[in-house]
């Protein structure tokens, strides 16, 4: 427990909790219930998939497998630089601290992209939320996946403008590791259902 | 023994004290304790709303087509003539419902006491995001007036039930209600967020910020059964909130989750609501529970018995929880091979709730009774508490269930468990930490007053329920005098319903009582009930931060007539060990 | 005040009262138990001045024995519950000779559709009726359940049946009469503004009495070449079906199972 952020206990420790610092704590909890709203989400496809597995489209029959495969592997990227963005910070790396927090939000703005880009070709063939099972559950699914995305980059694009005015020199990178749980969390998700809606 | 020195303990807090303005100090208040009391007074409105519309629906079970008192105020769309409507008895069963669940005892239970209490309790100086509190009261706000709007839309407001079930919630064509229904879902959309952001707040907080010495075995049994409840909140909340928005994408976007011309399932929103409801359930019993424990141990001058399996029990509630969900749709056309399963597990639910009572009752034995107001209603609690913990045996057993399964039977059930358990906790307590919030003592003779009559209305109101249950009326009837096989219980409509009348207006003894004392009351010490949890031990009200220093805790949460303190019969948890050190704490 | 159950005529309410009784002693014991310890201790340990209350912890032997006793109790209550439970509601627990009828419920009325002569669903000789459901006694009657619109609740007090119809599924719902005589089907899940008057009038017959409804039905049926729907008459008090407003006529048919 650093001293420093709890100022009201003085010297003494308050009682030890995980031994974690609070914002990572709250990181964690929160986390949890972000877990119990995809598996609700994601129960539902499965109960749903079950209950209409014949009229199920066959994979790639309605997705464009490829395009969404390319967009993982840019999801992916994004996790790999939210860990040199921390990890620079936790070194006292400034100049790397700026670089891959940039790109860790450009990257996250690129798969929205992608997806935005992705959605209005299917729209534009037809296929909507209001198109059966399959895209009630298709759209709610990613279109809740994209809004964490989307949420993500928002706090990104603000960690990258905090990084450039210093915010996470001199050792201060808590904000960075709490911000990266979150996304690679969301990340984490993303493999799970690229691999259950589209693959599967 | 020596006498007892009340000793400050820890390192000065250095701490800035900027002047607020009004409006940070009172409103967008960061304070836990002033988020606590904002929640409390939105919450008892929200118990006022939830309870005008109740008598209404009495009104109407009583005298059914009679114009009602004061109802050419109606529009034409409710009640032309004064003469209740059957779509606007239905907005009230739903909205009824949906208030007093939601907004009113969930928030009185958890957004009161969780923001007020936990801090104090555990000897923190606020939550461990104060700002994340703010934003989680100024959620709720909004989420509580979409609700109560709702009856102004064209439509009127929702008319599915507080469980709103597809495809009745998720086709206007079927229920008559369109933007009524969607508003429904924003509003607890909304109340949803507010409440998981306030049980992350809460779990971190138990967790992370416990004042040196106290340890999870000393932790009074009000924090941990809040702390459990915060669990409970953020990992079945987010499950409604799919749900709902699911429910929202059925009305608006054209999605087929819960409609079947495609395939959907209905059962799949009783499935995710129940899985949500379930946890709701014991949220909204378990916080009333930890009041209890502690105001009975206080009470009675004992330490709460077996202190160990009281904690155990509510984990043990936790898990269970989880796992029980299917007891509300035995009747659903789910497969019953699973109702059977559900069946074992909700009987094995019901043991932690029989362990507490034996519990309570074991607090009781042999103790020194204060029957001081809070002290009444925590006897009350308990006693009616077991009428509806027993009468859930009824409904466990799934074969008995078939025949009061949506019957007023679950209707008196609901009741003893909300109102006889919950509400009665909630009076107790507010009886209870009245002094500390607002720095005066309530009237106890009022108090007891209130106490006999809520009492004696409450038990005449709800208890001919179960006997209409028995007789087989169905629940959400707008006018159950159509069925031959209940047309002779009017009578008994007649009593619930003058009893309902008397119940709500003893609640203008205890509103007279609460707003009076808060500005005329006997001013309150710091510690008016010799309790022993920390709270007690800082001014009262709490200054902004709590406490001077950080208080060192070295006792357990309830250590009553303590046989080594021999000049009082209570032991702070804060007070010095070279004085006293009571075994095995 | 009615203090218990109504009449019981079906085979199995025998079964279902049983427990009921053995339920009320049980939490009977319990209550007293509970109730009366409290006001005994509230008596007994009030306070008094120059008292100190007794300084325990708990007893573990006796926690244990509270545990135990509601625990094993519950148990043998879900074990006794689940063998009646497979016995009424289990998927095949409808006697193989049940007689078959199927029951679709819409808003807000109750449309049964009988087997005729063949008893057989599904063949030309298929008739409906309207809020009416007719049946021999001393007969296993295998419903098959649906719903057309929204939710439903298909209970029958006297028969201690109750089961949900929900739209896209067929559930299949089995009792059987001891008694002939007048009853009604009402409504148990909220179903929108009319539901507290979406019932239905259930005769059961002597069975030659029922041959010979059912003989009259097909006979009405042949003499006017279309599929007879008999509406219940307007003595028992039920108003729906002939067109409720704004809910009239919209028809989302379901899928079959
Ligand atoms: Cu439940
Ligand atoms: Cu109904």
């Amino acid at each position: 427990m650093e001293a420093h952020a709890m100022p009201y206990y003085g010297g003494r420790a308050p009682e030890k909790g995980l031994a974690v610092y609070t914002q990572k704590v709250g990181m964690w909890v929160f986390l949890c219930s972000e877990v119990m709203f995809f598996t609700g989400l994601i129960g539902s496809y499965i109960i749903l998939r079950f209950g209409a597995s014949e009229t199920w489209p066959q994979p790639g029959e309605i997705l464009n497998i490829p395009v969404t495969a390319i967009n993982t592997f840019i999801l992916i990227c994004s996790s790999v630089t939210m860990v040199k963005a921390f990890a620079a910070s936790e070194m006292g790396d400034k100049r790397g601290t700026r670089l891959y927090t940039l790109a860790t939000a450009v990257i996250g703005a690129a798969f929205l992209g992608v997806q935005i880009y992705e959605y209005s070709e299917l729209l534009g063939h037809g296929f909507g939320p209001w198109s059966g099972l399959y895209g009630s559950t298709f759209y709610t699914m990613t279109g809740f996946h994209g809004f964490h995305v989307f949420s993500g980059v928002v706090c990104m694009t603000w960690a990258t403008v905090k990084a450039f005015r210093g915010g996470y020199d001199n050792g201060n990178y808590q904000g960075l590791e709490v911000l990266g749980l979150y996304w690679h969390f969301v990340d984490l998700v993303w493999i799970i259902l690229f691999t259950i809606v589209y693959l599967i | 023994m020596a006498t007892i020195v009340a000793e400050p303990t820890g390192i000065p807090v250095v701490e800035e004290h900027h002047e607020m303005s009004f409006i940070r100090k009172y409103i967008f208040s960061s304070d836990h304790k002033v988020i606590g009391i904002q929640f409390l007074f939105l919450s008892l409105f929200f118990l006022l709303v939830g309870g005008l519309l109740a008598m209404l629906m009495r009104w109407q079970l009583a005298w059914p087509g009679r114009p009602m008192p004061f109802g050419g105020l109606f529009p034409e769309t409710m009640a032309p003539d004064g003469i209740m409507l059957p779509e606007f008895y239905i907005s009230l069963v739903t909205m009824h419902g949906t208030f007093m669940v939601f907004f009113a005892i969930m928030l009185l239970l958890v957004g009161v006491y969780a923001n007020y209490l936990i801090p104090l309790q555990i000897g923190a100086p606020d939550m461990a995001f104060p700002r994340l509190n703010m934003l989680s009261f100024w959620t709720a706000v909004p989420a509580g007036l979409i609700a109560l709007a709702s009856f102004a839309v064209e439509g009127g407001a929702a008319g599915a039930g507080w469980t709103s079930y597809a495809p009745l919630s998720g086709m206007p064509e079927y229920s008559g209600v369109s933007m009524g229904q969607q508003m429904w879902i924003v509003s607890l959309v909304l109340l949803g967020l507010s409440s998981i952001l306030g049980s992350t707040n809460y779990i971190t907080t138990v967790i992370n910020m416990r004042a040196p010495g106290m340890l999870w075995t000393r932790m009074p049994l009000t924090v941990w059964a809040l702390f459990i409840t915060a669990i409970l909140g953020l990992l079945a909340m987010p499950v409604l909130s799919g749900g709902l928005i699911m429910l929202l994408f059925d009305q608006t976007i054209g999605t087929h989750f819960f409609l079947p011309e495609t395939g959907g399932q209905p059962l799949l929103w009783q499935h995710l609501f129940w899985f949500f409801g379930h946890p709701e359930v014991y949220i909204l019993i378990l916080p009333a529970m930890g009041f209890v424990s502690e105001i009975l141990s206080a009470g009675s001058r004992k330490p709460v018995f077996g202190y160990k399996a009281m904690v155990g029990a509510i984990v043990a509630i936790a898990f269970l929880g989880f796992i029980v969900w299917g007891h509300h749709m035995f009747q659903s056309g789910m497969n019953p091979v699973l109702g059977t399963s559900f069946m074992v597990s909700t009987m094995v639910i019901a043991v932690p709730s029989a362990i507490k009572t034996f519990n309570w009752m074991g607090t009781m034995w042999r103790g020194n009774l204060h029957f001081h107001t809070p002290m009444l209603f925590a006897i009350g609690f308990v006693m009616l508490f077991v009428i509806g913990g027993l009468s859930g045996i009824f409904m466990a057993s799934a074969p008995f269930d078939i025949f009061i399964h949506d019957t007023y039977f679950i209707v008196a059930h609901i009741h003893y468990v909300l109102f006889g358990g919950a509400l009665f906790a909630i009076f107790a307590a507010i009886y209870y930490w009245f002094p500390k919030m607002f720095g005066r003592m309530m009237n106890d003779r009022w108090g007891k007053i209130h106490f006999a009559l809520t009492f004696i209305f409450f038990n005449l109101a709800f208890f001919p329920m179960h006997t209409q249950g028995l007789a087989g009326m169905m629940r959400r009837l707008y006018d159950t005098s159509g069925y031959t096989h209940t047309a002779d219980l009017q009578g008994t409509h007649l009593l619930i319903t003058i009893s309902a009348f008397a119940l709500f207006a003893t609640g203008v003894i205890f509103a007279i009582n609460f707003f009076g004392s808060m500005f005329r009351g006997e001013k309150a010490p710091p510690n008016p009930w010799n309790a022993t949890s920390l709270e007690w031990q800082t001014p009262s009200p709490p200054k902004h931060g709590n406490w001077e220093q950080a208080p060192v805790v070295y006792h357990g949460p309830h250590e009553y007539s303590h046989p080594d303190v021999t000049d009082k019969d209570w032991l702070a948890q804060n007070e010095r060990p070279d004085v006293v050190s009571p075994a095995g704490h | 005040m009615n203090w218990s159950l109504p009449e019981n005529i079906a085979t199995y309410g025998g079964k279902i009262d049983a427990l009921f009784w053995v339920i009320t002693i049980v939490t009977g014991i319990a209550f007293v138990l509970v109730e009366v310890g409290i006001i005994w201790f509230c008596v007994k340990y009030r306070r008094r001045e120059g008292h100190r209350a007794y300084y325990t912890h708990g007893s573990k032997s006796l926690e244990v024995l509270w545990t135990a006793v509601p625990a094993l109790a519950l148990v043998a209550l879900g074990v006794y519950s689940a063998s009646v439970w497979a016995y009424i509601k289990g998927r095949d627990a409808a006697p193989s000779e049940s007689l078959h009828i199927a029951v679709s419920a819409k808003q807000f009325e109750w449309n049964v559709t009988y087997a005729g002569a063949d008893e057989v669903l599904g063949t030309s000789d298929d008739f409906s009726t309207r809020n009416q459901l007719h049946f021999p006694v001393n007969r296993p009657i295998l419903v098959w359940l649906e719903a057309e619109d929204v939710l439903h609740s298909f209970f029958i007090p006297q028969l201690r049946v109750k089961q949900d119809a929900v739209p896209g599924m067929t559930i299949p719902v089995w009792f059987e009469a001891t008694k002939t005589g007048d009853y009604q089907i009402g409504c148990a899940e909220l179903c929108g503004l009319g539901h507290y008057r979406m019932r239905a009038r259930v005769t059961i017959h002597e069975p030659a009495a029922y041959e010979a409804w059912v003989g009259e039905q097909i006979a009405a049926r042949a003499a006017s070449g279309e599929p007879t729907v008999v509406a219940a008459s307007a003595d028992l008090g039920n108003d729906v079906g002939d067109g409720t407003g704004q809910h009239a006529g919209h028809d989302h048919s379901a899928g079959g199972m």
